[in-house]
């Protein structure tokens, strides 16, 4: 799938390992929770960067020790509905303070990009004809958002403050 | 009242270019309904039985004369030249097409209006205390805090796909005006022993298939901490709401599974954290600068005399006019319950004539109440017999605000794709019954509320008296429910027993009433006469010999 990361499409320098399938020899590897739990010191060993994908109902908490040492967390959309990975990618970005990759994979929308970057997301796995003005678009809909998130971007509250504080 | 300013006026320009392009994929096949769904929601716009429904954001039900022109203006322009007013204080159009929503909605961007969140998994318009700023029992007006919740919640970014809707409302009042613990989060604004104001937060409440009265899960939120636990509680419910069942997804699952002390626990650890971050702390000045915006219009000092006039007044005045808190004013409740009308529609004459009735006595405000009336908040008292006057001519001085033709209904099975039962026809035919304006005053404060399905918009679960309607094998049936509250004094009312056929709900609920009056004592309302003697007087009687249980 391509894969959309500061902006630009990307060479994916992952392999997502299927439960059950044989390690391969190049590149990063990114492997289910339980996988993970199951052979974590062997990944580590051998197999890094390593990256773990989570289903929508496994909270990133469980990850907490290991996070310093993981390269990318895959966020799944099993349905565009299901929004819990918003609040995942939230708690990884502010609450542990995570600064690797936060991607997004599944059955998302357009019109949900934007609110996946604000809650920490910086990396999306997009349909074979996904273009990037898509992407653009997405991102640049809304100018100014009302509540801060984990984007870091300026609030209208904060706007107003600094534009009247010059009167 | 509130004012866009760049920002704000920016924000929903955009948001309807946002949406113009969404209609445009979904007109080209791009979306499929499927995924148009869930953003046609994030608008307000329905698929409903016959039509597109649009529903349009009156935050906290507060208007201004020139948003209730362009109200009537949508009317005329992209509908059958009427409006419907809901339940939580918005305003539904029944017909418009697809193709002139986004223009409807850039109309009613000119007016600083939008339909942003009035349906789907979100959080929902904020309701409130449709007397706010004018009641003379207020500690404190509840719209500022609204508008920042207001603010706050538009495009959250990680609460838009939430397991289901939610809704918050806010009250200033000891006296609940706005159901505050039937909501999925509710503000009530409460003094401290140190004289301060903060709020008290319930949550878990709701109607619906399986009604809840909320709990208490902050005793007293400071005024800078709100959003913190607002987004505290919902980060809870994000997290861990059901999402595998469409009937336990709401919050009060969730509440009720949790309990009040494992709620209360797991708020206060998110809202540690999101504290301490700080970024959502509410600084003083911005509270300053919303309150500015609310802040009472100045009251001219008049003597506190109520004029006198014909009996037809005087009989809208016990009902329809409401203690202010200004000496020489009043609040105005103009009913939208004609008898045999339907409960809550207005038509674009009346939305235009209304206009003019507010800018020439009503400091051109209005606001919606949860009980789908109009009021004017503030009005002189001496002007009231004018007021009066011009309501009559316009159809709208029904003087039956509180009384049993005030009923709640919500559109049911002649619009709605989700009702089981008709609604509107039941509340007219009983309006009809109970037209005697003696005989309501003899009744007293009684509220019907009616329900075309179990989702409970009409909230019958609140009701003194409720009424559901149900399908039988295509046939509809209706449910009475006794003894039901949507006050501080709030209960969920008794399901009678089996339902009663179309023709036959208005005898059994004017049995219910016969049998009140014979049991009431001294200044007990039908409530409270219900909750002295308990169901069976009341069942015992509403199965009447000429009336057939339906099942």
């Amino acid at each position: 799938m391509p894969l959309i990361k500061g902006g630009q499409f990307v060479e994916d320098p992952f392999f997502f390992v299927p439960d059950g399938k044989a390690f391969p020899e190049e590149k990063g590897t990114i492997v289910t929770l339980a996988r993970f739990q199951g052979e974590k010191e062997n990944l580590f060993a051998h197999h890094t960067p390593v990256g773990v994908r989570l289903a929508s109902n496994e909270n990133p908490q469980v990850l907490k020790a290991d996070l310093p040492r993981l390269a990318v967390i895959v966020l799944e959309f099993p349905k565009f509905r299901d929004g819990r990975a918003f609040s995942w990618a939230r708690m990884l970005r502010t609450r542990f303070d995570y600064k690797g990759e936060i991607r997004a994979t599944g059955d998302f929308l357009f019109d949900q990009i934007a609110f996946m970057a604000r809650t920490g997301f910086d990396a999306w796995e997009v349909r074979q004809d996904f273009t990037l003005d898509e992407f653009q678009r997405a991102m640049t809909e809304i100018s100014h958002p009302y509540q801060p998130a984990a984007d870091g971007k300026k609030t209208i509250r904060e706007l107003r403050a600094s534009t009247s504080s010059g009167t | 009242m509130y004012r866009y300013d760049e920002f704000d006026a920016r924000f929903v320009a955009e948001r309807v270019e946002q949406f113009r392009g969404q209609v445009a994929r979904r007109l080209s096949g791009e979306l499929n309904e499927d995924q148009f769904k869930p953003l046609r929601l994030m608008n307000g716009l329905y698929l409903q039985l016959h039509a597109y429904m649009l529903r349009i954001a009156v935050p906290y039900g507060t208007l201004s004369a020139k948003q209730l022109r362009m109200l009537a203006h949508i009317a005329r322009k992209y509908d059958k030249g009427y409006g419907h007013f809901t339940t939580r204080q918005n305003i539904q159009f029944n017909w418009p097409k697809l193709v002139d929503v986004p223009d409807i909605l850039a109309d009613l961007a000119t007016v600083e209006m939008h339909a942003i969140q009035t349906s789907g998994n979100c959080i929902r318009n904020v309701t409130a205390d449709h007397f706010a700023g004018a009641a003379a029992d207020e500690i404190e007006d509840p719209r500022p805090i609204a508008e920042i919740i207001r603010q706050w919640s538009s495009l959250h970014p990680e609460f838009s796909f939430l397991p289901r809707k939610f809704k918050i409302a806010v009250g200033g009042s000891p006296n609940d005006r706005a159901a505050l613990k039937f909501h999925d989060m509710a503000l009530e604004i409460v003094k401290n022993d140190a004289g301060e104001t903060g709020y008290r937060v319930y949550v878990g409440g709701g109607m619906g298939r399986t009604p809840y009265i909320g709990y208490v899960v902050g005793d007293f939120v400071a005024k800078p901490d709100i959003l913190a636990f607002l987004e505290s509680v919902m980060r809870v419910y994000n997290e861990q709401g059901r999402r595998d069942n469409l009937y336990k997804s709401r919050i009060k699952i969730l509440a009720n599974a949790l309990g009040p002390d494992e709620m209360r626990r797991q708020t206060m650890v998110e809202f540690e954290e999101i504290k301490k971050a700080g970024t959502l702390q509410v600084p003083r000045e911005e509270l300053h600068r919303i309150d500015a915006y609310f802040a009472p219009p100045e009251f001219e000092p008049l003597p506190d005399e109520m004029p006198a006039s014909d009996v037809d007044f005087e009989n809208w005045l016990k009902t329809n006019v409401a203690k202010h808190r200004a000496p020489g004013y009043a609040i105005a409740t103009i009913s939208l319950k004609p008898i045999g009308g339907v409960p809550g529609d207005a038509t674009h004459e009346q939305l235009d004539a209304l206009a003019d009735l507010m800018d020439r006595f009503g400091m051109s405000e209005i606001r919606v109440s949860h009980e789908q009336n109009l009021v004017l908040p503030h009005v002189k008292k001496r002007d009231l017999p004018a007021i009066f006057a011009r309501l009559k001519e316009l159809g709208l001085a029904t003087p039956n605000a509180g009384l049993i033709t005030d009923i709640i209904a919500c559109p049911g099975l002649d619009y709605c794709d989700l009702a089981n039962a008709r609604s509107i026809p039941i509340a007219q035919k009983i309006s009809e019954r109970f037209a005697d304006l003696d005989r309501q005053h003899h009744i007293g404060e009684l509220k019907i509320k009616i329900s075309g399905c179990i989702n409970a918009c009409g909230h019958h679960h609140a009701g003194h008296i409720g009424i559901l309607g149900v399908d039988k094998k295509g046939v509809e049936f209706y449910q009475l429910q006794l003894g039901g509250s949507g006050a501080e004094d709030a209960s969920i009312g008794e399901i009678m027993g089996p339902g009663f056929g179309q023709d036959d709900i208005a005898d059994a609920v004017e049995r219910v009433i016969g049998c009140y009056l014979e049991l009431r004592k001294d200044g007990e309302r039908f409530l409270d006469t219900y909750r002295r003697v308990g169901m069976t007087p009341f069942k015992n009687v509403a199965y009447g010999q000429d009336l057939h249980a339906a099942y």
